[in-house]
């Protein structure tokens, strides 16, 4: 019999060690995935059975925060005092919908689920501690009301960061919705609001100010000209070029026509004042030519990763495709005109596309965020910085658990082309089109833009880029305001529509402004 | 048993020092464990050291010191091991009721009730070594011992029955309910046992109808009674012990051919006959085919121990009374989800300890009886937990059963812990024995 016996303890030791192996699969191998699974409410039902921090601007205010209510299972939920303000950076936490923006990144810290929030020191081992963390925003309660109020219920985008550090002083869209729809407890409300806002053809969950791109017209120009004083041996004053109403593309194409047939030219600073199409068209096309164009397009972060700490930033984009260099441009050049500058021409099949894109059109296309680090990084003197809408997270009782310290993502420029930028926004602002954005005792800088999208009827983004600080210092805020399609096509229609919301955020800024 | 070894038999202390000692280390261990547990599970659900620990300490430490008294007293000489694993598995599974029961200041009332059983259940165990001085007088009521566990399996499908969760398995006389299957189980080990020391050997050479009747009729009769209460996980126990008795017995594979086809011919019938093996196995294949009912209670035990994963979410943080019959069936799954893979592992390591140990008294017994009655013990506690810890985490279709000394139940409690006074009785016996014949 022993030997059975024997046989029988083997018999035992196999199947203990396939039960072994079964629950290393079921928690350990496959663990995460179950933990996954859609029926799995487990996370769900944790993440609302307990208290989580608050969401608070840089100015105080509170913009989410936990609500205790007797739901069986759900203890707790959200509630967003600020409504539509902060929906697209804060986000919302819904039972039914799952988490977004800030609600989702910030998950750990906001429920206090880290390690480090966890346990402190040993002793957090036998008191019941808050652990939840507050996520301070760099978001400026005023600066997002000024926003909201000034662009009204027109669709757009206002953007304002500290050109210092990327801090993001205001970030809003309209059209907005509100999150406490999504938060509610009531299941099928839920879900019947989330479906009407997603069958919304305005969007209001998309955040058009860092998740849609639009034509920047003429706001690019900035980046053309910045190129042209880093790579082209082009200054604010020379050379200058001679008064034109159109660009006739090389080696061919539609002509490039200045707004409204005007006729423009001079130098770089006159042609930024004027936003004349014709100049800066032939500077991308003939005297940068695509590499150059491309690199200092880059380098002001079109073509790569958007940086923000929020999900599903959209990429900014510059075309980089011209086909082939032409080496010999004689068959193209009638005599005497359109002659190459600087000997060398960078003439490439589809210049014509290059001369079109100079000036913000054809395939360029950027988030108002990125213009608003166009502004940024030519008032930062160069060095654009990594933009972050989290300032800091905080224990209950007010320790700092993290700190976004500021970070240059991208030299976007010389400091010295910057600085030259500079004197020419300041000239955009107080005598070009961008005067409606002058504030009285400020330094202030802007560029306008209007992207055409159609004639009939004519419409257009009105868009308007600057920065602004006290007279002598670092400009202290750099702001992007896109207003789409509004009426008309005119290069005042920057100038005319989004230029005084950027400067009543501007005067809300520095603590100006009467309303 | 010669006079020279009896006289012998009488004072076996010295040799027993040793084994007492060991188990004594072993208890001191594990109550530290225990009330360890007991009060990091109230701190992970109220942040706060339960009230009653020093009286839950105080009844703990009592119940050990007595139960390993009375081992030092009637069973010198046994296993040093059997007892603490049995003990912290039973101090585990007190836990884990007492944090589920959602008051572990010893407000639930399943707790309570517990901690009565596994006093009960020690008394039982003390009990069962003071009348069973012998094992082998054990063998001498063998028919007694056939009927009456064939009586006790069929009492639930008398009028004093109670039908609960779809299986008839529960008795109610006066104010006591039990479940007579548990102590059946006993009974239908030392019958096969005991019959099998004669018949085995006969079987072996040549098969003859005369032979195999009594047994065969008990094992009709004890499956048959539990297909007929839907007692399915019991079924297959007895089932097993038959088959795995049989085959020690008469050191015949073929045994084990004819079990297997006997079984599965079994299962076919069940299927065509009851509606709700057929969902049993479905929800073994996929239960997320259907998994807001049949499938429900075995996908809710895989996210519980998913959830846990390998250190778990700490005694009291986690949420295991998802999972409907925690208490009881599941229990394994809140070890999981509580204790994580560590701790499931520790559960399995300690019932491979009893195995290891209910062998090798099966391997140094000297009268046949003796070692098929300790593989058929050992039997019925390692194919026991297998059954159901196997069907928690879907290596078989989940039969309701119970872990044998964690999950809540008095009848199981207090039947398992006969079991382990039984392989304790042959461990004292064997030891001393062997001292005898040694020391001459």
């Amino acid at each position: 019999m022993n030997r059975r016996i024997r046989t029988l303890g083997i018999a035992f030791l196999v199947m203990y060690t396939v039960l072994f192996a079964q629950l290393n699969r079921v928690q350990f191998v496959e663990a995460e995935e179950y933990k996954d699974h859609e029926g799995n409410i487990r996370p769900q039902l944790r993440a609302f059975g307990q208290e989580r921090g608050e969401i608070i601007t840089a100015d105080g205010v509170v913009v989410a925060r936990s609500v205790a209510v007797d739901a069986g299972e759900i203890d707790f939920r959200r509630e967003y005092p600020a409504d539509e303000l902060y929906a697209h950076s804060v986000g919302f936490q819904s039972f039914n919908q799952g988490a977004f923006g800030l609600e989702r990144e910030y998950n750990d810290q906001l429920a206090g689920a880290r390690l480090d929030q966890q346990f402190e020191s040993i002793k957090d081992l036998f008191v019941d501690r808050d652990t939840t963390g507050t996520v301070v925003m760099t978001l400026r309660d005023d600066l997002q009301r000024t926003a909201a109020e000034t662009l009204g219920d027109r669709n757009g985008s206002v953007v304002a960061v500290d050109p210092r550090t990327g801090e993001v002083l205001a970030l809003w869209t309209s059209p907005s919705f509100d999150p406490n729809l999504l938060s509610g407890l009531d299941g099928s409300a839920v879900n019947a609001a989330y479906a009407s806002l997603l069958a919304d053809p305005e969007n209001p969950l998309l955040a058009k100010s860092f998740r849609e791109v639009f034509f920047p017209g003429s706001t690019f120009k900035l980046v053309t000209a910045a190129a042209a004083l880093d790579l082209g041996g082009i200054s604010l004053t020379a050379p200058v070029w001679p008064e034109t109403d159109r660009y006739e593309p090389l080696p061919s194409g539609r002509d490039i026509h200045n707004f409204g047939g005007s006729t423009c030219g001079g130098d770089l600073l006159l042609a930024l004042q004027k936003s004349c199409n014709a100049t800066f068209a032939e500077i991308g096309a003939e005297w940068l030519g695509p590499g150059p164009m491309a690199q200092t397009a880059q380098n002001f972060g079109f073509n790569s990763e958007p940086v923000i700490d929020l999900p599903d930033a959209a990429r900014s984009r510059f075309p980089t495709d011209y086909g082939d260099y032409i080496a010999d441009l004689s068959a193209y050049l009638t005599q005497g005109e359109n002659e190459a500058p600087n000997g060398a021409t960078p003439i490439h099949e589809n210049s014509a596309i290059l001369a079109q894109a100079s000036i913000g059109q054809n395939d360029v296309k950027a988030t108002p965020l990125q213009m608003a680090m166009v502004a940024a990084a030519i008032a930062n003197d160069g060095m654009m910085m990594t933009p972050h809408v989290v300032a800091e997270v905080r224990s209950a009782d007010g320790d700092i658990y993290d700190t976004v310290e500021p970070s240059i993502w991208r030299t976007s420029l010389s400091p010295f082309a910057a600085g030259q930028l500079q004197e020419a926004m300041v000239n955009v602002a107080t005598v070009g089109t961008a005067r409606a954005m002058q504030v009285d005792g400020l330094t202030v800088g802007g560029k306008t833009g209007t992207a055409q999208l159609g004639t009939i009827p004519a419409s257009s983004h009105a868009w308007v880029v600057g920065f602004a600080g006290p007279p002598g210092q670092p400009a202290e805020i750099a702001v992007a305001v896109i207003v789409e399609a509004q009426p008309g096509a005119s290069e005042q229609t920057g100038g005319t529509v989004a230029a005084p919301i950027a400067r009543a955020v501007i005067e809300a800024a520095f603590g100006l402004g009467g309303d | 048993m010669t006079a020279v070894e009896r006289r012998a038999v009488v004072r076996p202390q010295i040799a027993a020092v040793r084994p007492r000692r060991v188990e004594l280390g072993l208890i001191a261990l594990i109550a530290v464990v225990v009330v360890s547990a007991y009060g990091l599970a109230s701190l992970g659900r109220s942040a706060s050291v339960p009230a009653n620990i020093g009286p839950f300490l105080a009844w703990m430490l009592g119940l050990f010191f007595f139960v390993h008294l009375a081992v030092r007293r009637f069973a010198a000489a046994a296993d040093p091991v059997l007892l603490p694993m049995a003990l912290l598995l039973n101090g585990l599974g007190y836990v884990m009721i007492a944090r589920l029961g959602g008051d572990v200041d010893g407000g639930s009332r399943l707790a309570a009730l517990q901690s009565v059983w596994s006093a009960v259940g020690i008394g039982g165990f003390v009990v069962t070594l003071i009348l069973v001085p012998r094992i082998r007088a054990l063998a001498e009521y063998r028919y007694l011992l056939g009927v009456g566990g064939v009586v006790l399996l069929a009492l639930p499908l008398l009028p004093i029955g109670i039908e609960l969760n779809g299986a008839r398995i529960w008795v109610s006389i006066g104010p006591v309910n039990f479940q007579p299957g548990e102590f059946a189980k006993i009974a239908l080990a030392l019958f096969f046992a005991s019959y099998l020391v004669d018949a085995g050997a006969l079987i072996r050479n040549r098969i003859e109808l005369r032979d195999l009747a009594p047994i065969g009729v008990a094992w009709v009769a004890s499956v048959g009674v539990m297909v007929l209460e839907r007692d399915l996980g019991s079924s297959m126990l007895v089932f097993a012990l038959f088959v795995v008795l049989m085959w020690v017995a008469t050191e015949r594979a073929m045994w084990l051919g004819l079990g297997a086809a006997m079984f599965l011919a079994g299962g076919a019938i069940a299927l065509q006959l009851f509606s709700h093996v057929e969902r049993r196995i479905d929800s073994w294949l996929n239960p997320w085919a259907d998994p807001q009912d049949s499938g429900f209670q075995i996908i809710q035990a895989t996210y519980s121990m998913a959830e846990g994963g390998l250190t778990g979410t700490g005694l009291g943080r986690g949420e295991p009374d998802r999972v409907p019959f925690v208490e009881t069936d599941f229990i394994f799954a809140a070890i999981g989800e509580e204790m994580g893979l560590a701790g499931t592992t520790a559960i399995l390591m300690a019932f491979l300890i009893v195995i290891g140990s209910g062998l090798r008294i099966a391997l140094r017994a000297t009268h046949p009886f003796e070692k098929l009655l300790a593989v058929g013990l050992t039997t019925l506690l390692g194919i026991q937990a297998f059954i159901i810890m196997a069907g928690v985490v879907r290596i078989i279709p989940l039969t309701g059963i119970t872990l044998p000394f964690v999950s809540y139940g008095g009848s199981a409690l207090v039947s398992n812990y006969i079991v382990l006074a039984l392989l304790m009785r042959l461990s004292h016996e064997q030891r001393t024995v062997t001292t005898t014949v040694s020391a001459k």
